[in-house]
This record gives structure tokens, C-alpha cells and sequence, in this order.
């Protein structure tokens, strides 16, 4: 049938400009962004303050990495700033020695914590406990997990709130602050927790086979269902790998900010999922990658650090993120379309 | 015959690759049932979308009781009143009979809706029909033959003229058929004209007047129902010639049964007891053939096929595979005992339309390019995507081109790799040729010989019977979840097949 085989010929393969500037988009934009501020100030390109930057984004970026999962499979996550202040809470009072000294402070306390890395676990353990808990809600009882998340939203923020029983828990052993304000070289330790997990989580979207089912699950889930994979079981890992950042954020966040409290992180989930959509990754699942969030992130971060530098006021800073936002989105679904139509 | 109500005169439609309607001629007299018949992609469904509205010809004259009209929505046919009640309803579940009735069309003042007219009207309409069907009952509720009522009852509170009717006993047990049948005798006796779509002849035999029989896009006849025979009809058609292309193979040689089906059930939805999805389902697939499987449109063939694979469950009946019995919940269940399934909608159930062609090659068979149990080898899986790229000839710029943009045909290819990928004993294909060109078809035709050949046993659903024809070595045709007949391909017709779909399984036969 050698002559049936030339009837179809290859799909034509151009070179798509428009494509290829959507692919590198947020990377442009974000050295564009930078070149702006450092004319407008000078200041914003010293290494102090990048490296600055790159500390406050840390926390942002340690969510992020783990949002990109959970919108890789389609889904979102809004308890995440919930859950790190919960999170944070445990790990303060296991540093502090347990509940009842867990206001303790001065000389002599240290004695009576159970120190940096039980904190550290302590944190991660409630993290993925609660994503546990509400990946088996959205697997299980087949919630959207847009409903299961706000609710999680709420009742970590009162177990949150339930735990603290009153103001901050602050003064942590120097072993423990050391995680967040801590410095190897000139490079803050944040920054490397940061870089280290979304090189990991890198690794494992683009070269593992949980990674392919990530990316075959937000794609097409009856296709991944027929293919095989455990859908149900994908889909719950993802709030668990969020719930295992949401806890190791808490950490580092505790330990820059030497305090934890119960209204940290509000409004993390929204600078957070923005971070991932900017970075590229589909609301509409399947398509995404780390590097992306990784810029989106540090984008975020550095059009708030050059707003501030250059005096524009926190409302109207807002004004510009969710502008950003939708401008984002908008670009996606318009470079999506024409491919559709192409 | 009298000046006829609706005259569809020259119509043509041509989709992207496809002539859905050839210079179609269609007539419908006043208060007549009039039948309209072809096989599945005949284009019933494209002339119904065109009488409803939904589409607008390329060429041709719609004629209604004497003045040409255009109609650009449904909204416009409605108007002119043709009604169609679509096979699935569009019935808003949530909300009551009167409600569903008058939906879009409240009687009342202002912003303000009459309950009590609107329920009053509705009563006055489901009187007409003889039907017992309380205003304000919430439709979920209601059974499918009820609902069905429903949507006449809104077909006549828009005065309609004519109303159309897709399959609409497709769904309903034998009694609801004959109240069905009832309700449309006294329609037409009030002087309303109906056209009725439906795959089961000797329905048409019963109630219609008259019928019209399309086949590829074109009309091939119409007539007197009284003055024909079943065998007549079936002959219309089918009677084309068989493709050159869908040449025969050589007789293959069948093995051992790789798999097999003993007796396998599934019950529709529990509301509905009538609705049995597969009826006491049993056949076998052996080693080294192709076993096709006709039937027309629901004829449970996807559905049982779904069952096998344990993508959808299934109430009793039992699964072989090699002669021992397996427990298959889940596809994955199905894919360890050695069963592949391609599934009917390539993009919808097969592709990751936003991923490149390797990952969609290698998502079944990541066990062969696996290191240290989590890696993903890319070397190894480029080199199987390589493989398969040269043995089925699969034209892509990369493999890292998105799937997406490959013809339907590549496409298909892509996911028919992915299953070899895994080394089936057992292949169901479902509509494998459906929307890819002629010499894909055949380039597809020829890799399941070659998978037979390889001692694969591999199942083919068609609706399209001169492929059945062509590529099985036996042929088992179903209807209305039951298998209905057995025939081994050298004696096997068009004509008979297609008695064997249309009147199989028959209680009285």
C-alpha cells in the first residue's frame, strides 16, 4: 500500500512568532520590567536589593512551586495561606516546647524547646495532613476543589486562630531564625530553599513518570483514565504535595519573620496563583512548567519591590498586580485560540 | 398528491472534508407520518439540523405550505412552526412540566408570570395528548416516555405544523411505544405532520405513511410505505457499491479465544428500569483474527466494549482472558490482563491535545522505558516513539510536535501506537477510521491485519458496513444491547447485515 501512504502528507510545521513570544513572554516582560526600574532608580539594581527580593519572594515562590501542580491537574488551591499560618503555629510551639510554654520568652527557654528540625517537620507534617484531608474531599466525594479549598480556607484559619489563644509566638532559637534569615555566602538561606526545591520539582514534572501523569491528568483526565492511570490518585497527590510547600513555607517564613501568628498569610493564595498563571501555567490544566512559575514569581516580586522603591502607594500596587492578572490570562487564552484556529 | 406542507428541494452541505448533503430532494404532505431513513452518517441528522435551524444549507430551497422561508436559528423554525424533539431532550431537569412547556414564552404580565394560565395551558395541552401529567411535577422526575411528552406538549403549545421526531422510541419499552404511537396517530388525525427518524423498520412498516431513504448524502428514493417491503427498504439503503479501496484480505488463520465474554449485563439508569444498556452479551475473540462488531447507532456495541475495558461497570457476566476468568474494575485491571482499548472520540477520550506526540505514545507503556522505577528514560522512549513512527508510518515534524496538530489520521495512528506500545492480547477498536481521509483508512486497515497477523485478537467496531465487510474475518452484529447474529465474513451481505441490525433479536423472532 506503498501508494495509499503518500495521499497524506506531513502537517505543515511553521515557524509561529506569535507562539514563540507567548512562550517567553513572562521571561520579557520581566527583563523589560527590570530595565525600567533600574533606569527610574538606580538603587533597585544593587545586589543587596535583588538578593532582597529574591528573599521576600522566597516564601511566595515555595507555594508557587507547589500551586504549579495542583493547576497543572486543573485545579486550584485557595486554603494555602490558611494553612501556613496554621502550619507555622505547630512549628512555633514544637520550637517553644509545646503548648503550655509556648509563650515563653528570654534566657533559658531554649532549654526547654524541642528545637529547629522537629519545628521544620512538625510544619510539613500538618501541611501535608491538610492537603491529605482535602485531596480525599475533592477524590472521594467528587467536591470542585475551588469549594473544598475555601472551605479548608476557613478552618485552618480558626484551627489557626484556635491554636494561637491570643497574640504572636516569637523569640525562636538562633538555629532555628537561621533558616530564614540566615546567609550562605551573600546568598540568603530562603533563596536556596527556594532554587532547590523548584529545581526538585522541575526534575520531577519533566523527567518522571508522576510527572507525565500530572501533565496527562489536568490534560485530558477520561483520556489518562482510559490510558490507565489512577486519576483519582494523581489528582489527590497534588494537594498533598501543596500541603507539603504550604508547611515548609510556614518554616521558613517563621523563621525570617522570627514570629508566627495566626493572620499570617492572608492573601498569599491570590500573589500565589497569580505567580503561576503569569508564569504560563493553564487554569485549564495540562500546560505549565516550573521555570514559568519561577518567573512569574520573581516578576511579581520585583514589580512590588520597584513600585515601593519608587514610592507608588501599596493600593495603587494592587491595583497594577490584578491588572496584571487578568492581562495575563487574557494573553493565554488569546495565543491559545488562534492556535485552535490555526 | 396534494400541495405539500414542507418541500426541501436541491439541498446541499459540505462540511470540511466531507459532502454531508448532495442535492437533496425531501417532501412531506400535511397530516402525514412521513419516515426518513439511511444508515448511520447517511445524512439524516445534517437534513434534521438544517429543517431545525441549527444549520443553514450551502444551496437549496426550503419551501413551508406554499412560501419559501429561511430560517436562521431555531428560533425562526419554531416560529414557522416546526418543532424538533432531539434524541436527547432539551428539557431543563430542574424545573417543572408547565415551566418546560412554556419556557422562553411565560404567559402573564410584564416581568410577571401567570402560574395559574401557564398551568391551566399546560393541562388543556397534556389533556390533548390524553396524558396525566401534573403542571408543577418536577421534570427530573418524570420518566424518559414522559418526558418525551413534555417535549411534545412544548411542540404544541408553538402551534407547530410539523414536528419532528429523532429516534424517539429508541429509549422506551414496548408499552411506552405503543402509547407513543398512539399520541402521534392523534396528532396526525388533528392534521399535524410528523417526520420520523428511526433506525427500527419495523416501526415504520406500522406507523408511517410515508418514507424517504438517504444514503452518502443523496436521496435514493422515497415512497408509499404500503407499497414496499422491509427487504425493499434495507435495499436502499445499502445499495452501493462496495469500495474498491475496502479490498479483502486473505482469509486469516484464528487461534485459541484470547478473550471472552460470558454473559454480560448492565442495567440503565435506576429510574428507568426499561433502559438495560447490555443484554446477556456473550462472544468471543480469538487469537489472530479481527472480529467485527455492527450495529447501529446504540446498539450497545461502545458500551459493551467500555464494559470489557472496566471503563464503565457492569452489573453480571463474566470476563476470560486466555480461558481464565479476571476481575476488571477499572481500566487499569484491563490493561494488566493484556486488554487495550481505542476509544471511539480520539479527542476527547484518547489524546492529550496540549502535550507532544511522544507522551502521547509512551502514557500507556511507561513500565518498558522506566529507570530506577520513577525516571523516565527519554533515550528508550525516544527510540520506541522512533520505532513506531517508522512501522506505522506516522508523518510528524517531531516527536515533540503538539499532538494537536496532527492530521486526524496521524492522530489516530498516535493512539493506535500507544496500545502496541503495550502488547496487547486483546485490541477493541472503536470507530477506528471515523473522520480520517480514505488513504489513512486504508493505512489503518492495513495495521490491523498486521496486528491480527501477529496473534493480536482484535475487536472492530464500524458503523460503516462496507469496512465491517472488508476488514473482519467473523462478524457479530448487536441491537438494543443484545448480540443478535453471528456470521462468518464470506457469507456475510450488506443486506444481510443489515437485516441482522435492524430486525435481530426480535422477541417474537
Amino acid at each position: 500500500m506503498s501508494e495509499a501512504k503518500t495521499i497524506e502528507a506531513a502537517a505543515p510545521v511553521k515557524a509561529d512568532p506569535i507562539g514563540i513570544v507567548a512562550r517567553f513572554a513572562p521571561l520579557l516582560f520581566l527583563v523589560v520590567l527590570m530595565a525600567a526600574f533600574a533606569v527610574g532608580e538606580p538603587r533597585f539594581l544593587s545586589p543587596l536589593n535583588l538578593f532582597n527580593v529574591m528573599r521576600q519572594v522566597s516564601v511566595y515562590g515555595l507555594l508557587a512551586v507547589g500551586m504549579t501542580f495542583v493547576i497543572l491537574t486543573a485545579g486550584i488551591d485557595l486554603s494555602i495561606g490558611s494553612l501556613l499560618a496554621f502550619a507555622g503555629l505547630v512549628a512555633a510551639a514544637v520550637d517553644k516546647g509545646g503548648i503550655s510554654n509556648r509563650f515563653n520568652v528570654g534566657a533559658g527557654q531554649e532549654a526547654l524547646g524541642y528545637g529547629w528540625p522537629l519545628a521544620a517537620l512538625a510544619a510539613v507534617a500538618v501541611g501535608i495532613a491538610g492537603g491529605w484531608l482535602q485531596g480525599q474531599a475533592i477524590t472521594r466525594f467528587k467536591v470542585p476543589p475551588f469549594v473544598v479549598t475555601l472551605g479548608g480556607m476557613s478552618v485552618f484559619r480558626g484551627a489557626a486562630l484556635l491554636f494561637a489563644g491570643g497574640g504572636p509566638i516569637s523569640g525562636f532559637d538562633p538555629a532555628y531564625v537561621w533558616w530564614g534569615q540566615g546567609k550562605i555566602g551573600p546568598v540568603p538561606v530562603p533563596v536556596i530553599i527556594f532554587v532547590a526545591f523548584a529545581v526538585l520539582a522541575h526534575i520531577v514534572l519533566r523527567y518522571t513518570r508522576y510527572g507525565r501523569q500530572v501533565y496527562a491528568v489536568g490534560g485530558n483526565p477520561e483520556a489518562a483514565r482510559l490510558s490507565g492511570l489512577n486519576v483519582r490518585r494523581v489528582i489527590s497527590s497534588v494537594y498533598v504535595i501543596m500541603g507539603f510547600f504550604a508547611g515548609l513555607g510556614a518554616f521558613v517564613l517563621s523563621a525570617r519573620l522570627n514570629s508566627s501568628e495566626a493572620v499570617a498569610g492572608i492573601g498569599y493564595e491570590l500573589t500565589v496563583i497569580a505567580s503561576v498563571v503569569i508564569g504560563g501555567t493553564s487554569l485549564f490544566g495540562g500546560v505549565g512548567t516550573i521555570f514559568g512559575t519561577v518567573i512569574g514569581t520573581v516578576l511579581i516580586g520585583v514589580l512590588l519591590n520597584g513600585l515601593v522603591l519608587m514610592d507608588v502607594s501599596s493600593y495603587i500596587q494592587q491595583i497594577i498586580i490584578g491588572v496584571i492578572i487578568v492581562l495575563a490570562v487574557a494573553f493565554d487564552t488569546f495565543a491559545k485560540s488562534r492556535k485552535r484556529t490555526a | 398528491m396534494t400541495e405539500p406542507l414542507l418541500r426541501m428541494s436541491g439541498i446541499s452541505k459540505r462540511f470540511p472534508g466531507v459532502q454531508a448533503l448532495d442535492d437533496v430532494t425531501f417532501e412531506v404532505a400535511p397530516g402525514e407520518i412521513h419516515a426518513l431513513l439511511g444508515e448511520n452518517g447517511a445524512g439524516k441528522s445534517t437534513l434534521l439540523k438544517i429543517l431545525s435551524g441549527a444549520q443553514q444549507p450551502d444551496e437549496g430551497e426550503i419551501v413551508l405550505a406554499g412560501a419559501p422561508v429561511t430560517m436562521t436559528s431555531p428560533h425562526d423554525a419554531q416560529r414557522l412552526g416546526v418543532a424538533t424533539i432531539y434524541q436527547e431532550f432539551t428539557l431543563a431537569p430542574n424545573m417543572s412540566v408547565a415551566e418546560n412547556v412554556f419556557i422562553g414564552r411565560e404567559p402573564g404580565a410584564g416581568p410577571f408570570v401567570n402560574w395559574r394560565k401557564m398551568a391551566a395551558d399546560t393541562r388543556a395541552i397534556t389533556d390533548r395528548l390524553g396524558l396525566g401529567l401534573k403542571p408543577f411535577a418536577v421534570v427530573r422526575d418524570l420518566s424518559v416516555a414522559e418526558q418525551q411528552m413534555v417535549e411534545i406538549a412544548r411542540a404544541l403549545s408553538m402551534q407547530s405544523r410539523l414536528i419532528v421526531m429523532d429516534e424517539p422510541t429508541s429509549a422506551l419499552s414496548a408499552a411506552e411505544v405503543e402509547k407513543l404511537f398512539r399520541i402521534v396517530r392523534d396528532l396526525k388525525a388533528q392534521g399535524l405532520s410528523i417526520i420520523f427518524v428511526t433506525h427500527r423498520l419495523e416501526e415504520v412498516m406500522e406507523i408511517c405513511d410515508r418514507y424517504t431513504v438517504l444514503r452518502d448524502g443523496r436521496f435514493v428514493g422515497a415512497g408509499r410505505v404500503a407499497e414496499t417491503t422491509i427487504d425493499g427498504i434495507i435495499r436502499l439503503m445499502v445499495g452501493r457499491q462496495v469500495d474498491a479501496l475496502f479490498a479483502h484480505r486473505e482469509e486469516a488463520k484464528a487461534g485459541e479465544a484470547a478473550l471472552r465474554v460470558e454473559g454480560l449485563s448492565r442495567r440503565g439508569k435506576a429510574q428507568d428500569q426499561n433502559a438495560t444498556v447490555l443484554d446477556n452479551v456473550s462472544l468471543e475473540a480469538r487469537r489472530g483474527e479481527i472480529l467485527g462488531l455492527a450495529g447501529l447507532v446504540g446498539a450497545g456495541r461502545t458500551e459493551m466494549a467500555r464494559a470489557i475495558f472496566g471503563a464503565d461497570p457492569f452489573d453480571s457476566g463474566r470476563i476470560l482472558v486466555d480461558g481464565k476468568p479476571v476481575d476488571i474494575r477499572s481500566p487499569q485491571d484491563a490493561i494488566r490482563h493484556g486488554i487495550g482499548l481505542v476509544p471511539e472520540d480520539r479527542k476527547q477520550q484518547a489524546l492529550f491535545l496540549s502535550l507532544g506526540v511522544r507522551p502521547n505514545l509512551s502514557m500507556a507503556a511507561h513500565d518498558r522505558i522506566l529507570t530506577g522505577k520513577v525516571f523516565i528514560d527519554e533515550a528508550a522512549e525516544r527510540r520506541m516513539v522512533e520505532e513506531y513512527r517508522k512501522s506505522l508510518n506516522i508523518r510528524m515534524a517531531s516527536q515533540d510536535q503538539v499532538v494537536a496538530n496532527l492530521s486526524g489520521g496521524n492522530q489516530q495512528k498516535v493512539v493506535l501506537a500507544r496500545w502496541l506500545a503495550l502488547r496487547p492480547r486483546v485490541l477493541i477498536v472503536d470507530e477506528p477510521t471515523r473522520g480520517i481521509d480514505i488513504g489513512a483508512k486504508v493505512e489503518v486497515h492495513n495495521l490491523l491485519y498486521e496486528m491480527a497477523r501477529s496473534g493480536i485478537a482484535v475487536v472492530a467496531i464500524s458503523s460503516e458496513l462496507p469496512e465491517v465487510l472488508a476488514i473482519s474475518d467473523r462478524i457479530v452484529t448487536m441491537r438494543e444491547g443484545r448480540v443478535t447474529g453471528e456470521i462468518a465474513r464470506k457469507d456475510a451481505t450488506e443486506e444481510r447485515l443489515m437485516t441482522m441490525m435492524t430486525l435481530g433479536g426480535k422477541k417474537a423472532a
